[in-house]
């Protein structure tokens, strides 16, 4: 009879038998060690929750008041014996790989993950390790990134047009991760950042984690129309076509997401502009991340993991596919696109404790 | 190409009509003329002739880009576009051509004479020279597959505003059969008209429905108090073949389809009316397969449209004569302007003269007295081998495209089963990397038998959540299509239906489509095959 191995993929989530704990376990178990914020990897309902510091009040407000630890990168707990550290995934805020070893074997769980340092996020570093587990949202070689300076040099200039053009400029991306990192990168010498409830939530509660952010301005029915006008708004996709959106007419309104390097895809989302910035890995990305651990096998969790898993074995990796619930274009986990689903518009009425697949973000696929 | 490049991706970039035509005159005022002709050839249906045949293109492609085939025909199900998979695939470069439009589409039919080795050394090396926006654009000249997202009426206004000629004297002037080569732009927006090639057609004019689906039923009165009174209109029945303008000048005949396609030597038949009608004649009608004088369905005639030669048994099976709506021009002057009534009575004494009155037929008024007489007269339309109804108020000029006001298409419901979807494949465009090209089955005892693919009919949201089912119930993969769970049930609309030996389930439905799905139906309540043969009315 084979050994256990250290990690399985349970109908829960990832398991390690050994030290009795979960990592982003999508139905309740009692101690859940998780990678980042996200909807579809930190789920409500777990008795413990064991994060890194810079997820600690995003969890909080999204999950409310929950039983939760948090640690640095590089700082280590040991669970029955088994030794976790927390290790930087460069995704979003406080995001995490998790790194299991336990007598001598290593195993690292990606969560999701992107290589280019984007100014905000604790940039990504390879762990090496002998089973990576990892995601491949944007696993084709279609999906290649331009360095983010680029992509940001045309938002200004697309801004600072319609600043002249006398359209309010709305920039849509979700609220944990793309928000931050657009405000941060943005060119405040053109004008002020107005924010939409939903994100200005997530940046009060980064704001209370100490993170320094861009100064913002939360949009309520009384902020001035034409001084909206003169900045720039980032929202969250659920408001693309609401009301709420189109009070700021006349605008111009710029998506920002991997999936934009598509025409299709882009199309389908009716932007005025598509903006391809990603907070996940592209095709170059993935492999190299891989390459970089070392590891004796990959197991590739959500994204196109069917032609991933091939391509790699035909490079001479070792690589299986996994089914997990993660927010996977093959398996996006609800019917409607998570972007769309979960948040709520009404900044009035922004709940504390948001539902499902908020913030699921990219992972969805190119829905309609 | 660099201009062009950022035109079309400027074009991509927004989505407001005024943006379009702004994007559009400016690209007008940037480039040299050559490059404006070759442009509106392109947006208006004329591609260069594909000098590389598609497969070896890809080849290259899959070549230059350093993947496993497999992979590559796996992006290109994820893209949805071939241009855009070959320039996404290839390794990026930061060049950026300097040639113009004018210079690349000339290289491109330059090589009609070269050897595959040549073809191949110029493409990888044009490949090299070009951004990855610039080789997508390239890529559509060179597959010839150069659909863009905008429409041609907005191209119309663009260059209406630059030269100060009005748009309907614009589409007539880029109608019919010219060379970007050798028209030039100056010819195209001087004042007078110079002496026209005689070939060329005029715009159509088009019905607008007067009913958009057959959930949205217009009624007697309805129609009386949007048209007003019955007597202002002549009504006639709506022909399903192909709709045609037909020319005789200076003792030359041509006959071109609605799709702009010189056809005149597809119609033999024809040529013997065209040839006895007075020169500086242009008449507007459909053409349909006839046997015994009586119009034949839509199917007979498609089996002889796309052939290269017509056969003699073609022709004996599926002979063709025209149903004249309308006549455009008379004794060489342009009659577009006069009255519906004044335009028929002309069409009248020109059939009436033919010595080819079987063929030179002419689209007989249906009379009637109320709205509600024709109401019943269109319940009749599926016995008549038509479409359904046409109104034309008898006052109207003949205008240019697809108009409110004066011509309305009534047109019957379609007929419909309940099927069950059994294989998805993915869409293309802005339905790439969704699931939304379906085949539908029918019961044939225990056994779904396919009948109809569809690709159309519903909404966004829906198809949304057709793929979310399809990505979880795939039962076997066979290439691009995917075998999926037998479950979900849509109601398929279609306009005709016949007896087809191609077709495992021997029939053959014309324009096929999903009018709902019928989330109440189990699949076991699906019709039969039998319910579809019973339509055949045999």
């Amino acid at each position: 009879m084979g050994k256990k191995p250290l990690l399985e993929f349970t109908d829960r989530g990832i398991y390690c038998d050994k030290g009795r704990f979960y990592i982003d376990p999508w139905k309740p178990v009692d101690d859940a060690v998780i990678t980042h914020a996200h909807g579809d990897h930190a789920y409500p309902g777990n008795n413990h929750y064991l994060a890194h510091h810079f997820s600690k009040e995003v969890l909080l407000y999204r999950l409310g008041d929950i039983q939760l630890q948090t640690v640095a990168y590089g700082e280590k707990v040991v669970k029955n014996g088994v030794e976790i550290s927390l290790h930087p995934a460069g995704h979003v805020i406080g995001s995490a790989q998790i790194r299991i070893a336990y007598q001598g074997e290593v195993w690292v769980v990606s969560g999701d993950y992107k290589v280019e340092d984007d100014g905000i996020s604790a940039p990504f570093e390879p762990v090496p390790c002998h089973h990576f587990i990892s995601e491949c949202t944007f696993g084709m070689p279609v999906y290649k990134w331009k360095p983010q300076k680029e992509v940001f040099d045309d938002i200004n200039k697309w801004w600072a047009g319609n600043l002249q053009n006398g359209a309010a400029t709305v920039l849509v991306g979700y609220s944990l991760g793309k928000a931050q990192r657009i405000l941060q990168n943005l060119d405040l010498s053109i004008g002020k950042v107005y924010t939409h409830g939903v994100i200005e939530n997530t940046n009060e509660a980064l704001r209370r984690n100490g993170i320094r952010l861009n100064p913002t301005e939360r949009i309520t029915p009384d902020t001035p129309k034409e001084d909206i006008r003169k900045g720039i708004v980032i929202a969250p996709p659920s408001s693309v076509g609401s009301p709420w959106m189109r009070r700021f007419q006349p605008y111009s309104f710029g998506y920002c997401s991997g999936w934009m390097a598509i025409r299709g895809a882009k199309k389908r989302r009716a932007a005025d502009r598509g903006f391809v910035l990603s907070d996940h890995a592209d095709w170059d990305g993935l492999i190299s991340a891989i390459d970089a651990t070392g590891c004796e096998c990959v197991y590739l969790t959500h994204g196109y993991t069917a032609t991933f898993t091939r391509y790699l074995n035909e490079a001479g990796y070792n690589a299986r596919e996994v089914h997990t619930l993660y927010g996977d274009d093959e398996d996006p986990g609800m019917p409607e696109s998570p972007e769309f689903a979960g948040e709520q518009n009404s900044e009035t009425n922004a709940s504390n404790v948001l539902s499902f697949g908020e913030d699921l973000g990219e992972a969805g696929g190119p829905a309609l | 190409m660099k201009a062009f490049a950022q035109l079309f991706l400027a074009l991509d970039e927004t989505n407001k009509t005024n943006e379009k035509v702004k994007v559009l005159k400016d690209y007008f005022n940037s480039v040299p003329d050559t490059d404006k002709m070759h442009m509106l050839a392109l947006f208006s249906g004329r591609q260069p002739k594909r000098q590389i045949n598609a497969t070896l293109v890809r080849n290259w492609a899959i070549g230059a880009s350093h993947l496993p085939y497999w992979l590559f025909e796996e992006s290109y199900q994820v893209v949805g576009d071939l241009a855009e998979t070959m320039a996404l695939l290839m390794p990026q470069t930061d060049n950026s051509s300097s040639k113009t439009l004018t210079e690349w589409i000339a290289e491109i039919n330059a090589l009609a004479n070269k050897t595959e080795d040549e073809k191949k050394a110029w493409l990888l090396d044009s490949w090299a020279m070009l951004d990855s926006q610039e080789r997508f654009v390239f890529n559509k000249l060179l597959t010839g597959s150069f659909r863009v997202g905008v429409s041609q009426s907005l191209v119309i206004k663009a260059l209406s505003e630059i030269s100060g000629l009005d748009a309907a004297t614009l589409t007539h002037r880029i109608m019919g059969n010219w060379l970007p080569e050798t028209y030039q732009y100056a010819e195209l927006v001087q004042e007078q008209g110079a002496a026209d090639d005689i070939s060329r057609p005029y715009p159509f004019f088009l019905a607008y429905p007067i009913q958009e689906t057959s959930e949205k039923q217009r009624s007697p009165e309805e129609l009386r108090a949007s048209l007003g009174d019955e007597s202002e209109w002549q009504a006639e029945w709506k022909w399903d073949g192909i709709r045609a303008q037909l020319i005789k000048r200076e003792g030359k005949i041509f006959i071109w389809s609605r799709g702009e396609d010189l056809a005149t030597d597809k119609f033999p038949e024809l040529h013997p009316f065209l040839n006895a009608l007075p020169d500086g004649t242009v008449i507007d009608g459909e053409i349909l397969s006839f046997q015994n004088g009586l119009p034949m369905p839509f199917n007979v005639l498609q089996t002889r449209i796309g052939r290269k030669n017509l056969n003699k048994k073609i022709l004996e099976e599926s002979p063709v004569a025209v149903i004249a709506y309308d006549c455009l021009e008379y004794n060489g002057e342009d009659i577009r302007t006069k009255t519906q009534a004044e335009r028929r009575f002309t069409l009248e004494q020109l059939q009436a003269a033919t010595p080819f009155p079987e063929i030179f037929r002419i689209s007989a008024l249906i009379p009637f007295d109320s709205w509600e007489e024709l109401a019943s007269i269109r319940e009749q339309s599926r016995a008549m081998i038509a479409e359904g109804i046409m109104l034309k108020r008898k006052s109207a000029a003949y205008q240019v495209g697809r108009k409110r006001g004066d011509w309305w298409k009534w047109k019957i419901d379609p007929l419909s089963v309940d099927a069950v979807m059994i294989y998805a494949q993915k869409g293309h465009g802005r339905r790439a990397d969704l699931y939304t090209d379906y085949t539908f089955a029918v019961w044939d005892g225990d056994k779904l038998v396919p009948f109809a693919k569809a690709y159309s009919g519903l909404t966004d949201q829906e198809i949304n959540k057709v793929d979310y089912f399809v990505k979880r119930n795939t039962l076997e993969k066979f290439g691009p299509v995917r075998t999926v769970k037998p479950e979900l049930v849509f109601e398929i609309g279609f306009e005709g239906i016949n007896r087809s030996t191609r077709h495992k389930s021997g029939i053959a439905l014309r324009f096929p489509r999903i009018l709902r799905w019928r989330h109440d139906k189990p699949k076991e309540e699906a019709d039969t095959l039998e319910t579809l043969k019973a339509l055949l009315g045999e």
